[in-house]
């Protein structure tokens, strides 16, 4: 039996996990002070996922820029290839808190969604 | 001339926590401050997520917990002049016991506002380059990580492409994270303490996530280059955090990033003669909030440097209640005594407490890692509440609620202290 440590990145808390594994599989989990904790557990030690935030250019918007952040948390090594395409996207203002930008983030399945607003430059 | 029941200084979370404090309690003529464009202060450039969790129960970014706070602000229909630079609060000449902001924009011109109340949350800012003394030349590329995290996020500008960081306060390591997302290479993060000032999730996915190496007891000990950045030395630092001869070693980079603390914001504070507290370096204030001034409440970041923003909210919305219990003539209660923090324990706000208070929430931090500890608050040699835990550390704040009931054993000044499991 193989066992691993994990500091659950879930919430501010950061609760020292022990992990017990057997041929790759999710044996126990203990350490966690919630469910999340070991759902955490469960993913980082099969497929790690992240929730990726970041930013899109916008055209013609009191503000240069968007924040945004994946709906949900996406396989890791996808999050460069997402940044490449989020860095090449550029959506026209107005921006509105919440609005999907992309359905499907590199076929993760996941939508990526503003998490700011931005106005249109008035002209 | 204008008579307002609470002028709030700074739209950030604190602030706009604050004056819906105070709405929900009846009070209608308020007017927040802000020196920004928009309401939400620092949060606004915080696009990460990690937010709201106590408070919203979901994982929201800076500026979606900034937007639920400013919808509601405007939904209540409270005012706000925003773009506005508040350069001085003082009592009024008249002996009615008003206070007096002064402000300018370059919309509204310069303005006196009189209020009943104020609620400071002007939050921090960022220890510069010079409160360091780091020896070197002075080339560009030398950005705190709040003002690059700035220009990154809401400016659209990189600041360079081989980083050094020195600090691993909460906002370097996100910074770091952010820097190689957008094609930095980050070489390293420096702490001169043997363990990190950041929240251990925050060293987990922001640093080893990304391979990028946490160097604890080390420091920067010399910048070089003329008109950029071209590189810093690097040196381990002894238990007296002083660098170790022989330890040097150059990293070539473009850009140094600091994360070295945050300080409190109090400038209008100290001028107005509000009491200040010189650990927290924000005001000494009772349970309730308020400064030693009456009338004039803080809370959030320019009271003492917060880690969640949640926490924030609740102290504001208590700020904000207080003044709004201030407003009605509830006079703070007679009898206050002095919070101290002892052995271990760096400070606690409130620093006073009034003994017939209700609940009461010590929030407190301390000055080494420790291990296996009991929290005890004490009135003289009686304990009042002793806890024990597994860890505590500089990093991150605690919370210990008090009851009524342990107030009402109150009969001195109270120590919170830390002390070695077992012993009595």
């Amino acid at each position: 039996m193989e066992k691993r440590n994990l500091t659950c990145i879930v919430c501010p808390m950061g609760c020292s996990l022990e992990v017990e594994l057997e041929n790759g599989m999710v044996r126990s989990v203990t350490g966690n002070s919630c469910p999340r904790g070991a759902e955490y557990a469960k993913n980082e030690c099969t497929h790690p996922t992240r929730v990726l935030t970041t930013t899109v250019k916008v055209v013609d918007g009191k503000r240069p820029l968007a924040s945004v952040k994946s709906a949900g948390a996406i396989p890791k090594e996808l999050l460069f290839e997402a940044m490449k395409t989020i860095n090449c996207l550029s959506v026209p203002a107005p921006v509105e808190l919440g609005q999907v930008l992309l359905t499907d983030l590199c076929g993760s399945g996941i939508p990526l969604v503003a998490t700011g607003s931005v106005e249109k430059t008035e002209d | 001339m204008e008579r307002l029941d609470l002028v709030v200084i700074g739209g950030g979370p604190a602030g706009m926590a604050a004056a819906l404090g105070a709405w929900h309690q009846g009070v209608r003529n308020i007017l927040i401050l802000d020196r920004e464009a928009q309401l939400g202060g620092i949060l606004e450039q915080c696009i990460h997520n990690g937010f709201g969790l106590h408070h919203f129960k979901e994982e929201l970014t800076g500026p979606e917990y900034a937007a639920r706070y400013a919808k509601e602000v405007a939904d209540c229909g409270i005012c706000c002049l925003l773009d506005t630079m508040v350069l001085d609060l003082a009592e009024a000449l008249d002996g009615s016991g008003d206070k007096v902001v002064t402000a300018v924009s370059s919309k509204e011109g310069y303005l006196r506002i009189h209020a009943k109340t104020v609620v400071l949350a002007m939050g921090c800012r960022e220890r510069p380059r010079g409160a360091l003394n780091t020896p070197g030349t002075r080339p560009a590329g030398i950005y705190t990580a709040g003002a690059a995290q700035k220009f990154v996020n809401i400016k659209g500008y990189m600041p360079g492409k081989e980083v050094v960081i020195l600090g691993s306060g909460d906002i370097g390591l996100i910074m770091a994270r952010r820097m190689t997302l957008e094609g930095a290479k980050v070489k390293a993060v420096c702490e001169l303490m043997p363990y990190s000032g950041g929240l251990t999730r925050n060293i987990v996915q922001c640093l080893e996530d990304f391979g990028i190496p946490l160097k604890l007891s080390h420091t920067v000990v010399r910048i070089h280059g003329r008109e950029r950045v071209e590189g810093v030395t690097i040196a381990a630092v002894d238990g007296s955090r002083k660098p170790i001869p022989g330890s040097e070693e150059f990293i070539p980079c473009d850009t140094l990033l600091l994360s070295v603390g945050l300080i409190p914001e109090n400038e209008l504070s100290r001028a107005a003669g509000v009491k200040m507290d010189p650990v927290t370096g924000g005001a000494v204030v009772d349970q309730n909030r308020q400064t030693s001034l009456p009338g004039v409440f803080a809370c959030g970041n320019v009271l003492h440097v917060h880690d969640l923003v949640d926490y924030v909210s609740e102290e504001a919305e208590l700020a904000g209640q207080s003044a709004a219990a201030y407003l009605r003539g509830e006079a703070p209660c007679g009898g206050t005594v002095e919070v101290k923090a002892r052995d271990g324990v760096r400070y606690v706000v409130p620093q006073r407490l009034c003994k017939d208070a209700g609940p009461v929430s010590l929030y407190f931090r301390v000055g080494d890692i420790y291990k296996d500890v009991k929290i005890v608050v004490k009135c003289g040699e009686k304990v009042l509440l002793s806890r024990p835990k597994k860890k505590v550390v500089p990093g991150e704040m605690e919370r210990l609620p008090l009851t009524a009931g342990i107030l009402s054993q109150i009969d001195g000044d109270v120590t919170v202290c830390l002390e070695q499991k077992g012993a009595e």
